[in-house]
């Protein structure tokens, strides 16, 4: 038990699987970990890594096929209750009663914990305090936006102080303010009550704000350390990369295949290069610089680029990452110059409720734009109306020369859309979906044939065709659900969030082909609430409250906020600056 | 188990939460409420109205061949009972016809020789045919049929000063039920149909709705246990529920005037056995089924369709064959359905209700422990 003493949560051994349509899937496969008491401990991995199977088991709410569990010192197998007396445990989708208030809410979860009468008035003034709920204790939870929903939940969590929180991915969607007052909330409660705390999250960005960090990937442990250990070892890898000669894409897929690189991404111009050993920036410039005027600046390392790092070494063998086919695209699509996408002062209403309010922009052709805000900001709205699959409440909309809302087949022929969980048919195989999907978009015949064969090999999908797509592994999932939506060769291509939750890797193929595509002429419009991935963009909006706060390309986003303190911000710095310069400025004086 | 004792002691106060939550959620949603208080008026309206095992004003053709004094004396007869409607026609073929397409459910066919043969036998026959496509339709056409030629023989022959000449008189007393209405035994069945699906939505939907909402895995990790959960679904949807089953009642008395011979008190108990036992049933179908839609379809159909085919609301169990008479025993709403069309029409009779109750006692204690058993504090 000594040894014990400093860890809040010991894992031995433990796995988990289930069972799913006749196949067996391993959520778990022998994890064994430790968690130290009073620090926060980030578990991070993308969808499907294992993350909330692994706080279900610890919340005693799932039993391991095999394995010890001690919680607090105690064995969560053998007494479950009393692990659920002393932890606290706030689900991804946290239960709050919608149809009860914020109080009632409040006083549930407090009867449900036991918390005496008597110490509750001061333990609700803390936390109401805290998340900044005081002035809705009489809202309904329904009424409340992402974010207080999703503090709310955590106040219920801690109505009766827990020795040890545990919160799956509790900042998910939310907006990046709210996500930082989360982050301070969680922070007050280890330094003034002394609470252990164990996080899941998707976001690798979130890495650093834990003070360990347990990486996961397929039901594994990659690695558990302080974050700052895992890019460390990194110095002297990382660099910027700006050519005078070449775009950035270009610049980028010409180096992606050059040995010693181990990942490479566009940033509007610019490429970011990790190599597989510390050189100096004059190194790189003469490795790479093959005559171009190309400058090299020494970066800062992140925890993405150890995420990546690590992958590669450990799956390098098993799945074929970077780079996407050149012959990808075959020939240029596209017809018309010039501005591809035109909204003017679009509006949509929904009762009293105004979702978008009156907003302007264009989107040139070939350019891949970005739609940027948290839930609620009104950029679904607004993507349906451009879509056509909504009406406006007011404004124009011209999408490839016409309305979709009113406009005909053909028109409709020119877009592409990936919806946001992917519209697959979860029960046809790869190749049934790949057919369905081309024959609704009238394709027959040889056409139909060459563009289905394309489809699988230009997304090395060949192993698969005969899968059932419901079974796939999610990053191939929205390899297919790319791949339907460009079976038709659309013009002008639409998504809506494609890339929340899968691993890096396949967020980097993602991109690749997006860049690709764009090369070649087609229009891309996306969604997204990952505040980095609007780096991805040539030009971007950023919306809050049906209102459109900026428009620009992403370095014209953050020229304003740069300082000499922080020479280079992070979107998300961005965007918390205008939401706050937005709110000062609309609040009456 | 130093924590057991400490989860015992403030037991209470969890279940007055989980009691109180479900309050609100009764008084702001509507669906449970819908399906308490709007599911009963609306399955009484159509079922009260709408189906009726008494044939009234049934169009039957009536074909006189030789039209007499004695004929026309019959079909006003006819014309005279809330029964039939009569269509006069000439020809059996006419009627044949009518019959086929459906217009009229039978024929009486009075022959050429009907006045003759009745003033010399003081007997005539009448043909009478009946649409027997619908066999419980034609059974009573038969009868009531049977019920107008007798009564119109009693007083032609007493008319003609002749003694009745029918062989064999049967006399009819109808007990417990004496106006022979349908409807009086109809309706405390319905009820007893619609407080099963009641019961077993209320609770199966509510349970559902927490697993979809993903309440159910936050109240999970709390120190609430099984017990408390159960209770806290059963106490304040037994309420709602008794409720539901107060406005059934009230419309039974004072809509469908159906008697209430028996005591309100057994009323009561034999309710509560039953709801109970409702309750239960929709517990262990929220323990397999995780969504409302899923819930709903199974209330239905493990619940609902057996109670209205199985209970002996509307078919008779002991006309069943032998093997589903046997499965009949397991309809939790064969028992209510006897309580209750005993209290209403022929009051305490205490063989029959003590014998009902103690079969609902220990289907909805069967139900609980099962329930108690397979609810877990686990996701899987």
């Amino acid at each position: 038990m000594a040894q014990k003493a400093g860890y809040v949560l010991v894992m031995e051994g433990v796995t988990k699987s289930f069972q799913s349509r006749r196949q067996k899937r391993t959520a778990l496969e022998e994890i064994s970990l430790r968690v130290r008491r009073g620090v926060v401990t980030g578990l991070i991995g993308p969808d499907g890594a294992g993350k909330t199977t692994l706080m279900r088991i610890v919340a005693g709410l799932l039993v391991p096929d095999k394995g010890d569990v001690h919680v607090l010192d105690i064995d969560v197998l053998k007494d479950p209750l009393s692990v659920q007396a002393s932890i606290g445990y706030m689900p991804q989708r946290f239960g709050l009663y919608e149809d009860l208030t914020v109080q009632e809410n409040l006083d549930l979860y407090a009867d449900l914990q036991g918390v005496p009468e008597a110490r509750r008035p001061r333990r609700y003034a803390e936390l109401l305090k805290m998340t900044m709920l005081a002035p809705f204790t009489r809202r309904l939870a329904k009424r409340l936006s992402g974010g207080m929903k999703q503090k709310l939940g955590l106040a219920c969590t801690l109505v009766r102080p827990p020795e040890f929180l545990l919160l799956d991915e509790p900042t998910v969607g939310v907006d990046p303010i709210s996500r930082r007052e989360l982050w301070t909330i969680i922070y007050r409660l280890v330094q003034e009550e002394g609470m252990s705390v164990l996080l899941s999250t998707a976001y690798l960005d979130e890495a650093e704000r834990c003070q360990e960090v347990i990486l996961m990937h397929e039901g594994r442990i990659l690695g558990q350390d302080a974050p700052s250990r895992f890019y460390n070892d990194l110095k002297d890898q990382t660099f910027m990369l700006t050519s005078e000669t070449e775009k950035g894409r270009r610049l980028q897929q010409r180096i992606s295949t050059m040995p010693g690189v181990v990942d490479c991404i566009v940033l509007g111009n610019r490429v970011r290069l990790v190599t597989d050993r510390p050189q100096s920036p004059e190194e790189i410039e003469s490795l790479f610089g093959d005559g171009a005027g190309l400058s090299v600046q020494a970066a800062p390392p992140r925890f993405e680029d150890a995420f990546i790092y690590i992958l590669k070494r450990c799956t390098a063998d098993r799945r074929p990452v970077l780079p996407v086919r050149e012959d990808f695209i075959s020939s240029p699509v596209g017809i018309r110059d010039g501005d591809v996408i035109v909204v003017e002062d679009l509006k949509r209403r929904f009762g009293d409720f105004y979702a978008v309010k009156g907003i302007d922009f264009r989107v040139r052709r070939g350019e891949i734009f970005g739609l940027l805000g948290a839930n609620g900001a009104g950029k679904s709205t607004t993507f349906r109306m451009l879509c056509g699959l909504l009406p406006a409440s007011g404004g124009r909309i011209e999408v490839a020369g016409s309305d979709l809302r009113v406009a005909g087949a053909q028109a409709r022929a020119n877009i592409g859309y990936m919806a946001q969980k992917f519209s697959l048919y979860r029960g046809l195989t790869v190749l049934q979906n790949l057919q369905f999907f081309s024959s609704i978009y009238g394709l027959k015949g040889r056409r139909q044939k060459r563009r289905i064969e394309w489809a699988i090999e230009s997304f090395e999908m060949t192993h698969l065709a005969n899968m059932t797509s419901g079974d796939l592994p999610l990053g191939y999932k929205q390899r297919l659900a790319l791949a339907v939506a460009l079976i038709h060769e659309p013009e002008i291509l639409f998504l809506d969030e494609p890339t929340s939750g899968i691993d890096p890797i396949a967020r980097r193929e993602f991109w690749n082909r997006i860049n690709i595509l764009s090369d070649a002429g087609v229009t891309v419009l996306v969604t997204t609430h990952f505040m980095e991935e609007a780096e991805y963009c040539d030009r971007l909006v950023i919306m809050a409250q049906g209102e459109i706060l900026g428009q620009g390309t992403p370095e014209e986003m953050k020229a304003p906020f740069r300082t000499p303190q922080e020479p280079e911000p992070s979107m998300e710095d961005v965007f918390i600056a205008m939401i706050e310069h937005h709110d000062n400025r609309s609040k009456p004086i | 188990m130093n924590g057991q004792d400490l989860h015992r002691g403030k037991g209470s106060m969890r279940l007055k939460g989980l009691i109180c939550k479900e309050g609100y959620q009764i008084i702001r949603d509507p669906s449970s409420i819908a399906i308490a208080f709007v599911l009963p008026i609306v399955l009484l309206f159509i079922f009260g109205y709408g189906v009726s095992l008494d044939a009234e004003y049934v169009p039957i053709a009536v074909v006189v061949e030789h039209q007499t004094r004695e004929t026309s004396d019959f079909v006003a007869g006819l014309r005279h009972s809330r029964y039939f409607s009569p269509v006069i026609m000439t020809s059996i073929q006419e009627a044949e016809r009518s019959l086929m397409k459906r217009d009229v459910d039978g024929i009486v066919w009075i022959r050429g020789n009907f006045g003759r043969q009745m003033l010399s036998t003081g007997n005539a026959p009448i043909g009478v045919i009946v649409n027997g496509v619908d066999a419980n339709q034609a059974r009573i056409i038969e009868g009531y049929m049977q019920g107008v030629w007798i009564k119109w023989i009693e007083q032609a022959s007493i008319e003609g000063g002749r003694s009745l000449l029918i062989p064999v008189n049967v006399e009819h007393r109808i007990w417990f039920n004496a106006q022979m209405r349908s409807r009086n035994f109809l309706v405390p069945g319905l009820i007893a149909v619609i407080m099963t699906l009641i019961g077993a939505m209320l609770t199966a939907m509510v349970v559902a709705r927490e697993w979809e909402r993903g309440t159910m895995e936050a109240l999970m990790v709390t120190p609430v246990n099984v017990r408390e959960i159960i209770l806290g679904k059963v106490i304040p949807y037994f309420v709602l529920g008794m409720g539901g089953m107060a406005l059934s009642v009230i419309m039974a008395i004072w809509l469908f005037h159906v008697p209430l011979r028996g005591s309100l008190w057994v009323l009561f108990i034999g309710s509560s056995l039953f709801l109970l036992t409702a309750l239960a049933m929709g517990l262990l179908i929220s323990v397999m089924a995780k969504t409302q839609f899923v819930a709903g379809q199974i209330a239905m159909i493990v619940t609902f369709l057996p109670a209205f085919i199985l209970s002996g609301f509307i078919f008779e169990i002991k006309s069943m064959p032998a093997a589903i008479q046997v499965l009949t025993y397991l309809i939790a709403a064969r028992y209510f359905v006897d309580i209750l069309q005993t209290v209403f029409l022929a009051g305490d009779v205490w063989p029959i209700v003590i014998y009902n109750s103690l079969a609902l006692i220990v289907m909805s204690l069967f139900l609980f422990i099962v329930v108690k058993r397979h609810m877990k504090k686990r996701l899987e």
